[in-house]
């Protein structure tokens, strides 16, 4: 039998090197696409939000006055905004979204953890203005009566609860991000819970814990770094919503301190004039305020991905 | 064999994953103050056995156990019985050292007694400190106590888990492989403490080291695919051992 020729067909095996590195240097350049696209987008925001920069300076982001007429632009109402509907936003959706992963991953019996991380998947699915619409027509109603009926009758004395009845504002706004981002924290929480060991919960069971101080000292205790890393995750999404927002936040930049109230966020305010903005310092500033978010979901998407990636790594070394 | 006190004893256990039956019918009796040592080969049921001991076994997933351990002329898997109040009674130390991550080492034997409820500061020192000595540790570790249990070294990690497990002051200690992650010389100490250890306490081990059982144990039982073959005295069962699968195990011939 003869040998299979390895050798004498020296210029066939040049060939495939050469496909083969063609092949490489395709998807390298593939790959680079993306850095280009990301720099190509940093650079364009910078250069477009350099005119109003110039002309209000720094305190462009501490300036409450957004008026188009006056040409007087400020974001500070926006970040306000902003930062405001995300934290309420995760105060309602962070305990939640633990306890359904604590339930889903420690908990539930089979047949029921199946279908219901299908659905907490689904309602990651769900288009943003599909929650939009939903907090609109349903969610806005509920809040005005009889949530700030009472709220308003009762606690008015509070700053939180002052203020006209819309039903569209700040508290709107939250429980819809709430809503939207159960989803990413749960999903996110389920895979460190999931990380820690078996071995770390059986040596608390061993000693004769409960269920709870088991889930307490071995669970959430051991992945405190990535539940932080996901809610870090969670406000991440909740700064750069867009669409449910606009539909619900009222979009008027305040800095009141009523939930209450029509607000305005740094995405919603991009959503909403941006099309209509026919000055050029208007466009330039909506641009500021798109550089502002842009910095801020870079800063909080990172240090979540590091939270999240270094409780991992902890656990997978044992 | 002279009478021993029988401290628990096991009555036709069966014990499940899901529909799979991996526990066949097992049945035998403990003595207090000894160390029962089961060997058998890898997938054997060794493992599963000391788990249903302390209840264990039901927190995996699916899984479930048939028949009765009777602990101090309790039924452990009685419908009444707690399995949080059992495994007090009832330690375990695992394969790899595991203390608890984040904790420090006076924390990891500590916590089985805040559990319990004791908050007072000089009744916790007083017994991680008799703990700590118990599990032959205390002399490496008295002032480290602040550090981070997971710092020291694998044979102390494990002489860690035992000291918390002895911490609540259990009459049985299971332990699984408690060697098999460990270096001979801590291999060595870790068996010294065992012997040691059985003046107080009823130890029951699975080990793949044929040679550790025959060196810590007084009777050993031999497993295989989940039936029990042998359970004899330990110098009998290395030695004249009546069955001839147990004969073929001991001597290399499989497994």
């Amino acid at each position: 039998m003869p040998l299979p020729k390895l050798f004498n067909s020296y210029p066939k095996i040049k060939e495939i090197h050469i496909s083969d590195r063609l092949f490489f240097h395709i998807l390298q350049i593939l790959a680079l696409l993306v850095l280009a696209a990301f720099a190509a987008l940093v650079l364009l925001i910078f250069l477009e939000s350099i005119p109003a920069l110039k002309k209000f300076g720094v305190s462009f982001f501490f300036n409450p006055e957004w008026d188009s007429w006056k040409e007087d632009f400020g974001a500070l109402a926006m970040v306000w905004g902003t930062f405001i509907s995300s934290i309420l936003a995760l105060l309602i959706a962070v305990p939640i979204s633990i306890g359904v992963a604590l339930f889903l991953n420690e908990l539930a019996p089979v047949w029921l953890a199946k279908p219901l991380n299908f659905c907490l998947e689904m309602l990651a699915a769900i288009p943003s203005i599909v929650y939009g619409l939903w907090g609109l027509f349903v969610l806005a109603p509920i809040i005005r009566s009889p949530i700030q009926e009472f709220l308003g009758k009762y606690f008015s004395f509070l700053p939180f609860f002052k203020g006209p009845q819309y039903g569209i504002g700040m508290m709107s706004a939250a429980v819809v991000l709430a809503i939207m981002i159960i989803p990413t924290i749960s999903s996110i929480c389920k895979e460190v819970f999931r990380s820690i060991p078996s071995s770390h919960k059986e040596a608390v069971l061993g000693i004769g814990a409960t269920k709870w101080e088991m889930l307490k000292t071995a669970v959430l205790t051991g992945g405190r770094a990535g539940i932080i890393g996901a809610c870090i995750m969670g406000l991440g999404r909740a700064l750069g919503e867009t669409m449910a927002v606009t539909m619900v936040i009222g979009n008027k930049p305040s800095l009141s301190l009523s939930l209450f109230e029509p607000a305005q966020t740094m995405a919603s305010i991009l959503a909403n004039q941006y099309a209509e903005a026919d000055s050029a310092l208007h466009l330039s500033s909506l641009t500021a305020v798109a550089l502002a978010l842009f910095i801020i979901s870079l800063i909080v998407n990172s240090s979540s991905f590091i939270l999240v990636w270094n409780t991992q790594k902890k656990f997978s070394r044992g | 064999m002279k009478t021993d006190t029988v401290l628990l004893q096991i009555k036709n256990l069966k014990a499940y994953f899901s529909s799979t039956l991996v526990l066949k019918d097992i049945s035998l009796d403990v003595s207090t103050n000894k160390v029962v040592a089961l060997i058998g080969p890898s997938g054997c049921g060794k493992s599963t056995f000391i788990r249903c001991l302390n209840r264990m076994h039901e927190e995996t997933p699916e899984a479930h156990v048939q028949g009765e351990v009777i602990l101090n002329k309790q039924n452990i898997y009685a419908p009444s019985a707690d399995p949080v109040l059992i495994r007090r009674k009832v330690g375990m130390v695992f394969q790899k050292p595991n203390p608890f991550p984040g904790m420090s080492i006076f924390d990891n034997v500590a916590l089985g007694l805040r559990l319990l409820g004791i908050r007072k500061r000089s009744v916790l020192e007083e017994k991680v400190h008799s703990s700590l000595v118990q599990a032959a540790l205390w002399n490496e570790v008295k002032n480290i106590l602040k550090r981070p249990g997971t710092s020291l070294s694998g044979g102390q990690q494990q002489r860690l888990c035992i000291a918390r497990t002895l911490a609540t002051t259990p009459s049985v200690i299971l332990m699984d492989e408690p060697t098999s992650a460990l270096d001979p010389v801590s291999t060595m100490r870790i068996e010294e403490l065992i012997r040691h250890l059985v003046q107080t306490v009823t130890v029951v081990i699975v080990t793949h080291n044929m040679q550790q059982a025959s060196r810590i144990s007084d009777n050993t039982a031999f497993l295989l695919n989940g039936e029990l073959v042998e359970y004899e005295k330990t110098s009998r069962l290395f030695t004249n051992p009546s069955d001839p699968r147990t004969e073929q195990y001991i001597t290399g011939r499989f497994g």
